[in-house]
């Protein structure tokens, strides 16, 4: 476990220094990087400051060290617009970001499973394929109209929920199933698949035999051992909407990490943009190691699993 | 158990070529369907937008946010309605069915090659190469698309070509990773052992054997990522961050729609349905292409 748990770790780290790389490389893509840094009507006085202050005048590995090392501290740089260090206006936000994800992942599952689940035990009836074709709309419709659509229904011509911003329960509601519903439709596609492999397995077939009702061997053999694969899933999507809850933020004016990454490419301030991809992918990596590890410590397969996997 | 019997009793056809692996797409409900459907969005995309019948882009202060009607109003007849500068929403749809479509048909092959090609070299050549190309894989895959093509943006700018740029840019390391797998797989097999014997090349290994067993997967992959790649431009065009007035796309017609939601509910409808059923059309085909050529593939692809 040690082994495995230190391999997963470095693995991690290693994509981290990665994604800081990407960034490094995205920031000089431009030509001059400066030109990022500064807002549009700088003086040269400015320029030639943040140029000292970036230490943008070395050589380039100096700053690809430099750039690292304010990574690893937590130093993301400054923005100009806000006039407040990007860390500060990036944590700020992810509180509101990881309300949306929960949200989101609830509706994802409560949705998900249950359909999931009815789908595989009414397999080939009319309930599975109608639940099927739901789960297939649901993969299809683009969130930033399921968003607007319901924005039309509930907000305007019912009025009964607030269209934007951020605020209680009623603020959650429509955000939350706009971000949900696609992973619902995956997990609930996922779900079925995994119950209808599980179901034709001989140990299945054996409680069967000895008399199990059917209720029971869905409930106590069946669900269990499917459950890994849409447990992994699940786990995957929560990372993903950590990240790419920007469109829904949008639709909703929800004060959220998306939103500000938006808004700063618009306002051109691009160490926010920067700071977001970097603590975006940094909350999708901690995800994903911890479920790495918890599933490691649940399923002692997984330690000794070839390596490269 | 009954429909399992029925299915092993039917005879199986061994060969795959492409007439009969079209055949059996459309031999469903579902994958006719979606076929239908394709045809007809690529024939309004590809045929109907180049004699759309306003300008897309000429506005009309005096015809602004009329809902879709059949009666022409002072001559004119806007059978989808007009937009908040009154121009013609068929026209702007039309044009913007063939923006998604163009996207998308040159982001997927361009990330399929790119992807092969990274694919092919790390998993046949092994060793420092293919470490260091994988982890750039996990990096990339580690940021958030959406993110990742946001930060894109900020630097290369937004427009049709940079946004497809951005979109191979995010949407090769999937390919990448799957031709790896399947080379790896390949390389220990015995037809490639007995071909190196016969003093095959690498290069003719690549080409003949490894690459003929990778293309089922990828075209099943490619399918599946249609959809994907037009949402994701939809969705950077929403965000004002894709194709740029006064080129029309539906990602765009949507975002500028927001405002509007409160008295005119067919800005956003039209281009939401239109996009819908795009993506809904490659998601019936693609699923289906899967079962017939791929079945390991369930549950690959989305975003």
């Amino acid at each position: 476990m040690t082994y495995y748990a230190i391999r997963r770790i470095a693995l991690s780290a290693v994509a981290m220094l990665g994604v800081v790389t990407i960034v490094f490389v995205l920031l000089h893509a431009s030509g001059d990087p400066v030109t990022l840094l500064v807002s549009q009507d700088a003086t040269q006085q400015d320029i030639d400051q943040i140029r000292q202050a970036y230490g943008l005048d070395q050589p380039l590995s100096v700053q690809y060290a430099r750039f690292v090392a304010r990574v690893v501290r937590g130093d993301l740089g400054f923005s100009y617009r806000q006039g407040l260090p990007v860390g500060e206006l990036i944590v700020e936000r992810l509180r509101a970001t990881c309300e949306l994800a929960v949200a989101g992942l609830a509706v994802a599952v409560l949705l998900g499973v249950p359909l999931g689940m009815l789908a595989a035990a009414r397999r080939g009836s009319a309930v599975d394929t109608a639940a099927m074709a739901a789960a297939l709309l649901g993969t299809s419709v683009p969130s930033f109209w399921l968003g607007l659509l319901l924005i039309i229904v509930f907000g305007v011509q019912l009025g009964w929920l607030p269209v934007s911003g951020y605020g209680g329960l009623d603020h959650l509601l429509m955000p939350a199933f706009v971000l949900g519903g696609f992973y619902a439709a995956q997990i609930s596609r996922l779900t079925r698949t995994s119950l209808l492999e599980v179901l034709a397995q001989d140990f299945v077939r054996t409680a069967r035999a000895k008399g199990l009702a059917g209720q029971a061997v869905l409930l106590k053999h069946v669900l269990r051992n499917a459950a890994l694969p849409v447990l992994t899933v699940v786990g995957l999507d929560f990372g993903r909407m950590l990240g790419g809850a920007v469109v829904v933020e949008t639709i909703f004016a929800w004060p959220g990490m998306g939103r500000l990454a938006v808004q700063a490419v618009l306002g051109r301030d691009f160490p926010v943009v920067q700071g977001a991809a970097i603590m975006g992918a940094a909350v999708f990596v901690a995800v994903n190691l911890l479920i790495d590890l918890l599933y490691g410590w649940v399923d002692p397969r997984l330690r000794a699993a070839t390596p490269g996997a | 158990m009954a429909g399992s019997i029925r299915g092993s009793a039917r005879p199986r056809r061994e060969r795959s070529g492409p007439a009969s692996v079209a055949g059996r797409v459309l031999r469903t409900p579902s994958g006719a369907l979606g076929a239908a459907l394709l045809a007809l969005l690529t024939a309004a995309a590809f045929g109907a937008s180049w004699t759309p019948p306003y300008d897309p882009a000429a506005q009309d202060l005096s015809a602004t946010a009329r809902p879709p009607s059949l009666a022409p109003v002072r001559g004119q007849l806007h059978l989808l309605g007009t937009d908040q500068l009154g121009r013609d929403l068929l026209s702007r749809l039309l044009v913007g069915l063939r923006v998604s479509l163009v996207v998308a048909l040159a982001v997927v092959p361009l990330s399929v090659l790119l992807g092969l090609a990274i694919g092919m070299l790390t998993g046949y050549h092994g060793g420092w190469v293919d470490l260091a190309l994988m982890r750039v894989v996990d990096a990339q895959l580690a940021i958030p698309t959406l993110l990742l093509m946001i930060a894109v943006v900020a630097v290369l700018g937004s427009g049709l070509l940079q946004i497809v740029l951005v979109l191979v840019v995010a949407g090769w390391p999937t390919y990448a990773r799957v031709v790896r797998a399947t080379v790896l797989a390949l390389r220990e097999r015995e037809f490639v052992a007995a071909a190196r014997a016969l003093g095959a090349t690498d290069g003719r290994i690549l080409a003949r054997h490894v690459l003929r067993n990778v293309v089922p997967t990828l075209l099943v992959l490619a399918t599946l990522q249609l959809p994907v790649v037009i949402v994701l431009e939809a969705a950077l065009s929403f965000l004002g961050l894709g194709i740029q007035p006064p080129t029309p796309s539906l990602g765009q017609m949507l975002g500028h729609s927001q405002e509007m939601v409160w008295r005119a509910w067919w800005l956003p409808t039209i281009p939401g349905v239109a996009i819908t059923l795009l993506v809904l059309a490659f998601n019936l085909v693609g699923d289906r292409l899967r079962d017939v050529l791929d079945p390991r593939l369930r549950g690959v692809g989305g975003i």
